[in-house]
């Protein structure tokens, strides 16, 4: 089975189109959202309805911190991320709401872990971005890979038989073999936006059969989600990161 | 599955075990056949508990991830692999001779020294090609195929550029195979493909000599010597080994890998042309550097590699073999001068480029030709003067470039077969003019863009096309 790992769309219709597009050319049998479908970009809505009407017909989706704070109040985010999220309460709709408050915060199936940001701590939104968070996230389940997003950008953790760490940063469209003699952590990097330097949308495939995992690249028409953002009156930097996938 | 209770006729995920071959260091290995496959086929079963000895299981985890994605005719092909309760590969069993048979009788000769390496460099080449470095090369690990062609086998200790390095990430101390590890690889630096073509040196050194360069050292610590220590000059353990196999194959030992040679492919250039290769200081040393030069060296060696970052296959695309065919009729003059244009281009952008001038000598089928022209002079010299006198104004340092006069009866194919036998990146050549007559009996350029196995550039002026139009 081919599995499309998606995760931090955040609002971005334009990527997230281009990338749903690029996943039905290239033989998905199934999606997993690993969260984050509001803040920061103009079009949270039709992402939610989008990511729903996948999940009627049996994807995957979870919480991300975003989604949690459009249903909360409390949240301590930097001052545009709070900004987007005030806007984002204001677009969504009962049904969108309700949508996004039914979701888990994690998903085991197999020996797979579907989390938005660590499995250490789930409800905490750990960061993974180094070995000691990759460590822990490891280290708090039994599962053989782990796969979450949250940190927009794309790395994957190791864990050998003899308890040795170590990372590695993915290479677009190279098969990489998660070997079942050790665990994985694969950050999966985002849709919406992308922070390792690469501007175009970020997701990955999982071939469950040949324990294969791909990240893929999507460029997609970046200069519209700018401008919504900016006509939507969001803060402008919201926009003007998207070209520098940062 | 217990290694030890194997048995002949035993089934294992539907391969029948049919007899032992000779157990590796690290692995047992039986021949296996299966129902519908016709490939002979041997099955590489790894000597190891749960939990043992990381050193067989990381180098099985890597060598079921790289040897899976290689291909071509240089590797075992492979089959099938086990999981990790089961452990093992199945691959192509490759008929012919390990390198090490060669070994008894050594030292060899000059030309099968070159010919032996030759086919070795092609090989890694190719693997570096595929974003692999071996490094763990050694005569175990090199299989002369009945036709002549070498295999490279046992990847456990090999990097993929573009796939997690296990083994850097398991192990603190360097590995490898003490006579063969590069002094890099002594730092612990992994992503270099030179490394292999310092192993291919020891190699060269020990067929022509029959002596290691660095003897058999035990230990780590014995490796970190390599650093500062040169070896004994070839020619003064071997009188026959000739001048231009001792700079072949002491570039290939250079402790820093820039003084190496940039890829494979250039290597097997110079082995594969012994009289065109640059002579420097090296091919006539008779002593080892003195006391004082190796006490520096030894001072200033760095505990750590220093950290780069590079690609295997952006060091094999900066330095590329590029061929110019050149037409030293009196009437391709205005070519020739397009061409050292086009050249020059080229060089600009590929600084690590090599390039080799090529003119064909056309010789009729059947009669004899002359060696002489009219005048008595030889044909073979006074081509190589000309292409010589062409390149004089090309901006490239005197090792980068070699002549070549050919011989052949058919142009195109001469082209081709030399750019396929030398592995060459990028071919430049002209053409004459688009005459009706030209595109009734076919271009020689454009046979060779139809052929050829790399990038072509055909150049032409101006005056050529128009003077087509006009005629």
């Amino acid at each position: 089975m081919r599995i499309a790992l998606m995760t931090d769309v955040h609002g971005n219709r334009e990527a997230f189109a281009a990338c749903l597009d690029h996943a039905a050319q290239n033989g998905i049998d199934r999606y997993v959202f690993l969260g984050d479908f509001a803040g920061y970009g103009a079009d949270p809505g039709w992402v939610i309805d989008t990511v729903a009407a996948h999940v009627e017909r049996g994807a995957i989706a979870l919480l991300g911190n975003h989604d949690a704070a459009v249903l909360t109040n409390d949240n301590n985010m930097n001052e545009a991320a709070a900004a987007a999220i005030a806007w984002t309460r204001t677009q969504l709709d009962a049904s969108q709401r309700a949508f996004l408050a039914g979701l888990p915060l994690f998903i085991e199936e197999e020996d797979r872990l579907y989390v938005h940001a660590s499995g250490f701590e789930p409800d905490r939104w750990h960061y993974v971005t180094d070995l000691y968070a990759a460590s822990r996230s490891l280290m708090a389940t039994q599962a053989h890979a782990t796969f979450c997003g949250h940190t927009h950008v794309p790395a994957l953790f190791h864990m050998s038989l003899t308890g040795k760490f170590a990372s590695f940063d993915p290479v677009a469209r190279v098969d990489i073999p998660l070997n079942p003699q050790r665990r994985w952590l694969a950050v999966i990097g985002s849709v919406g936006q992308p922070r390792d330097r690469d501007p175009a949308a970020c997701y990955a495939v999982l071939d469950d059969e040949r324990h294969a995992l791909t990240y893929v690249r999507v460029p997609y028409d970046i200069e519209s989600a700018a401008r919504k953002i900016e006509a939507a009156g969001l803060p402008a930097i919201l926009g003007a990161r998207l070209f520098e996938g940062y | 599955m217990d290694v030890h209770r194997l048995q002949a006729g035993q089934i294992v995920d539907g391969f029948t075990l049919e007899k032992p071959l000779d157990p590796g260091g690290m692995a047992s290995f039986w021949r296996v056949s299966r129902p519908g496959t016709d490939m002979p086929m041997v099955m590489k079963i790894p000597l190891m508990r749960r939990g043992e000895d990381p050193l067989t299981i990381v180098g099985f985890e890597v060598e079921q991830m790289i040897l899976a994605r290689l291909t071509g005719p240089h590797v075992p092909r492979f089959v099938a692999a086990g999981d990790f309760e089961r452990p093992y590969i199945v691959m192509e069993f490759v008929a012919g001779r390990s390198l090490r048979s060669l070994l008894d009788k050594t030292p060899l000769a000059p030309e099968e020294v070159a010919a032996a390496g030759a086919k070795i460099a092609f090989a890694l080449h190719d693997l570096h090609r595929q974003h692999v470095i071996h490094l763990d090369l050694k005569p175990s690990n090199v299989i002369l195929r009945d036709d002549g062609e070498a295999v490279l086998i046992d990847f456990g200790l090999s990097r993929h550029d573009q796939l997690p390095d296990l083994v850097a990430e398991e192990f603190d101390d360097p590995v490898g195979t003490g006579p063969y590890v590069a002094p890099e690889q002594v730092l612990r630096e992994r992503g270099d493909p030179r490394s292999d073509i310092f192993a291919l040196g020891v190699i060269l050194y020990f067929l022509a000599t029959g002596e290691r360069p660095f003897g058999e050292p035990q230990s780590a610590a014995e490796w970190r010597r390599r650093l500062w220590r040169d070896p004994v000059p070839p020619r003064r353990l071997n009188a026959k080994v000739p001048p231009w196999l001792q700079e072949i194959i002491l570039r290939c030992l250079a402790v820093d890998p820039a003084e190496r040679y940039a890829t494979a492919a250039q290597l097997a250039f110079d082995l594969q042309h012994p009289d065109t290769v640059p002579l420097t200081a090296r091919a006539e040393k008779r002593e080892r550097d003195g006391r004082i030069a190796v006490l520096l060296r030894r001072l200033r060696t760095p505990k750590r590699a220093p950290r780069r970052r590079r690609t295997v296959s952006g060091l094999l695309a900066n330095a590329p073999i590029v061929m110019v065919a050149l037409d030293l009729a009196p009437e391709a003059e205005g070519l020739r001068e397009a061409l050292a244009t086009a050249v020059r281009r080229v060089l600009a952008t590929e600084p690590g480029a090599r390039l080799a001038c090529i003119n064909v000598l056309k010789t009729s089928r059947l009669a004899i030709d002359p060696e002489v022209d009219e005048h008595g002079r030889n044909l073979h010299l006074q081509r190589l003067v000309a292409l010589r006198h062409w390149a004089r104004v090309l901006p490239v340092a005197g090792e980068r470039i070699t002549y070549h006069v050919i011989e052949a009866v058919d142009l195109a194919a001469a082209l081709v077969d030399y750019a396929r036998n030398n592995r060459v990146d990028h071919i430049v050549m002209g053409a004459r003019g688009a005459s009706p007559l030209r595109r009734l009996l076919g271009s020689v350029s454009a046979k060779v863009v139809a052929e050829a196995p790399c990038t072509v550039t055909v150049v032409r002026t101006r005056e050529s096309v128009s003077e087509a139009a006009a005629g």
